[in-house]
């Protein structure tokens, strides 16, 4: 992965800065690597992986027995940043999938039809699939593996939003309801991982793990609060794509907690020092949507060249799964807390996606943006249905200027770097001429 | 005198225009693009000096600005601002009440909202596809063997047009085809099309609110049924110049005659180059 490289980074007396300063990325890398090591030697060693997404991995509890998590979102957006998607893509269109169905899906399928060969390493197969209805591809996704591989799939359906601001909490009878549906669930979850592994379900293994859990998400919310400072202290994109490699690779393990714990130490200093990632931030941004892999740095680099951050993003909320929530368990009522920790966080990142409008405005004044930058893509319409009306919505309530891209986060084919480009400049003029207006108002 | 260039690189054609401090075009050009994009503005640049009769004074030209895709080819510029604030500039220039601009070029549809100034507020671009854009017309220029000339004075002896349901350029041609195949008239197939491309640039024009007045700039606009589709849809007249061809090529000069001076007030100048 690449990410935005700090610049300017003056000496300290006590070393720390040297430390300190690009910690997350060195670490996020190399646990990325240690990571996809794990999962290629782990049939050598007689160990099961579990398929999960990245909204609502159940991490936690499929760790209790010992099951490796495999990201197929992950693996995918591995293969684009590498440029080797357009390959595994094509295997799968070749074997008759259509142009439009979701690019992850469709590298996945040219992944397990080459035994798992993924740059980054050999990706076991499933022993099971554990998903939530956030995302409706999950469903049809996994019975893709149903078929292949003829493991147990397993729909975990999280009630969302009944409407916009309408969220309920315990206590609200509604709530209730839905957390003892989905503890229900959970519940039935834990027989078929029995079946699958052959051990016992230990919920001390459980605590363990939601434990570790509980002091990365502490980590995470604080890192997305963190970069209200000016200049901001990493780029919600680059950096951000790191940071939720790690949050969802080693949710519920030890070094995923000290690596957000780290993090936050990392970035409160740089706070308190005024080290950001740019020489001069001139605009503030946010980023709406799912980045465009096939040319990440490039990408970034259209926002970069004109002084333009991305101080936040909706990726950071849904792809970490509501991490962003800083949810933590109740450590005393296991199952319980599971099941309300799951609503809570899948709801916000259903939310994030769907009903996004009202946070990108709450962020506005706090995270002082310039602008909020929508990623429309044309492989999946869960995350892009809506956006050209969320960027109205936000229009009417916010001062601020907004740009509506379209390409896609997994096919080359559908990115047109000249005609980005060509909407970022003029993006960056608008905002340019807002400065303008604003100046020769006060 | 001193004089500033804007230098329009557009996929199908480059246009030049050079004003003078007063503001009045003094030269331009309009050439095709071809091949070569870095020729291709050093040619229309060379002509517009001609045709305003510097050509002896270059040094005159104190400053000049790329704009359109090809932008970054104007290798004589000194700097590059897009079409999208270029066609503003120059369209509020022209016509002092437009706060809505529609661009249409051969590859590219962009509607625009601006302010007095003819600054940017918003825009909105066709997705990577050319239905609603001018290459649209030109598919049915060469399905229909008409010269794009007169695409639209032959469209408006339309009386019953075809509904043109395809939008996809490539597939328009054989939409053409099977419409004269079920005998209907040319016109009547020529404003269908007029039609479905002004749909189109009206969805773009909704992105970012229809504010009145609407000026409409770019190649096609000189296209003269497709004034006539658009002021159908929205249900007003448009702005269209003899000089839309030229709007963002003015613009970007009108954007360099602010630089040239600026040396003389530079709280003037609005820096907005990366």
């Amino acid at each position: 992965m690449s990410s935005e490289q700090i610049t300017r980074v003056t000496p300290s007396s006590d070393g720390r800065a040297e430390t300190l300063v690009g910690r997350g990325n060195r670490d996020g890398n190399q646990l990325f690597r240690e990571w996809y090591k794990e999962l290629t030697t782990a049939p050598e060693r007689g160990e099961k992986a579990a398929y999960v997404f990245v909204m609502g991995s159940l991490a936690e509890l499929l760790r209790s027995f010992d099951l490796h998590t495999v990201f197929p979102e992950i693996n995918g957006l591995q293969t684009a940043v590498r440029h080797a998607s357009e390959s595994y893509i094509a295997d799968a269109e070749d074997y008759g999938y259509a142009s439009d169905v979701c690019g992850y899906v469709k590298a996945d399928v040219g992944l397990q039809m080459r035994g798992g060969d993924h740059p980054m390493g050999r990706i076991p197969p499933p022993a099971v699939a554990v998903y939530t209805n956030a995302c409706n591809t999950y469903i049809k996704w996994a019975e893709i593996w149903e078929r292949m591989y003829h493991v147990p799939i397993f729909t975990l359906d999280v009630p969302g939003s009944r409407t916009e601001g309408r969220r309920t909490w315990k206590g609200d009878a509604d709530f209730d309801n839905d957390r003892l549906y989905v503890e229900g669930q959970v519940k039935e979850l834990i027989g078929v991982l029995e079946g699958v592994t052959g051990k016992k379900f230990d919920i001390d293994k459980l605590r363990d793990h939601m434990g570790y859990a509980n002091r990365m998400s502490v980590g995470f919310k604080r890192v997305v609060e963190v970069n209200k400072a000016v200049p901001a202290l990493y780029n919600g994109v680059t950096d951000g794509t790191v940071y939720l490699g790690v949050a969802n690779g080693f949710r519920g393990r030890e070094e995923g907690a000290k690596y957000f714990e780290d993090l936050v130490e990392e970035l409160e200093y740089k706070a308190a020092n005024g080290i950001g990632t740019l020489h001069e931030e001139k605009y503030r941004l946010v980023f709406v949507g799912v980045p465009c892999y096939p040319i990440f740095r490039r990408f970034g680099e259209m926002f970069s060249k004109w002084g333009g951050e991305f101080v936040g993003s909706s990726y950071l909320w849904f792809a970490s799964g509501g991490m962003n929530t800083g949810f933590e368990y109740d450590l005393d009522n296991p199952l319980e807390s599971l099941a309300e920790g799951v609503l809570v966080t899948v709801r916000n990142a259903m939310d994030s996606m769907f009903y996004s409008d009202k946070m990108l405005v709450d962020m506005v004044e706090p995270y002082g943006i310039d602008g909020v930058v929508y990623h429309s893509i044309k492989s999946c319409r869960t995350v892009s249905t809506g956006l050209a009306d969320n960027r109205l919505a936000v229009m009417k309530d916010a001062d601020v200027g907004t740009l509506l891209l379209e390409s896609d986060h997994m096919d080359s084919r559908v990115v047109s770097e000249a005609q980005l480009k060509n909407r970022v400049d003029a993006f960056f003029e608008g905002l340019a001429t807002r400065k303008l207006i604003a100046a020769r108002a006060s | 005198m001193s004089y500033a260039a804007g230098v329009d690189v557009g996929s199908t054609q480059t246009k030049a225009i050079i004003i003078d401090e007063d503001q009045r075009i003094v030269g331009r050009a309009l050439i095709d693009t071809g091949a070569n994009v870095t020729i291709a503005a050093e040619h229309a640049y060379e002509v517009a000096l001609r045709d305003g009769d510097i050509h002896e004074e270059k040094e005159a030209v104190g400053f000049i600005v790329g704009t359109g895709y090809g932008r970054y080819k104007v290798t004589f510029g000194d700097t590059q601002t897009t079409e999208i604030s270029c066609h503003g500039r120059g369209a509020v220039h022209m016509f002092p009440a437009t706060r809505t601009v529609l661009d249409m070029g051969g590859q590219d549809t962009k509607a625009i909202k601006v302010n007095p100034n003819g600054e940017i507020l918003d825009f909105s671009m066709n997705d990577k596809c050319a239905a609603g854009t001018g290459r649209f017309l030109g598919a049915a220029s060469t399905a229909l063997e008409i010269p794009l000339d007169e695409l639209g004075p032959t469209s408006l002896r339309s009386e019953r047009p075809v509904k043109i349901s395809t939008t996809c350029t490539v597939f328009a041609e054989s939409e053409i085809l099977s419409w004269l195949g079920k005998g209907k008239k040319v016109e009547d197939i020529l404003f269908g099309v007029h039609q479905s491309v002004a749909g189109r640039a009206l969805g773009l024009l909704r992105r970012v609110g229809i504010e009145q007045d609407v000026a409409f700039t770019g190649g096609v606009a000189r296209n003269i049924g497709m004034v006539k589709a658009l002021e159908e849809l929205l249900g007003f007249p448009i702005y269209v110049s003899e000089e839309s061809h030229f709007m963002g090529a003015l613009g970007a000069a009108l954007f360099a005659m602010d630089h040239v001076k600026s040396r003389q007030a530079p709280s003037r100048l609005m820096k907005v180059t990366a």
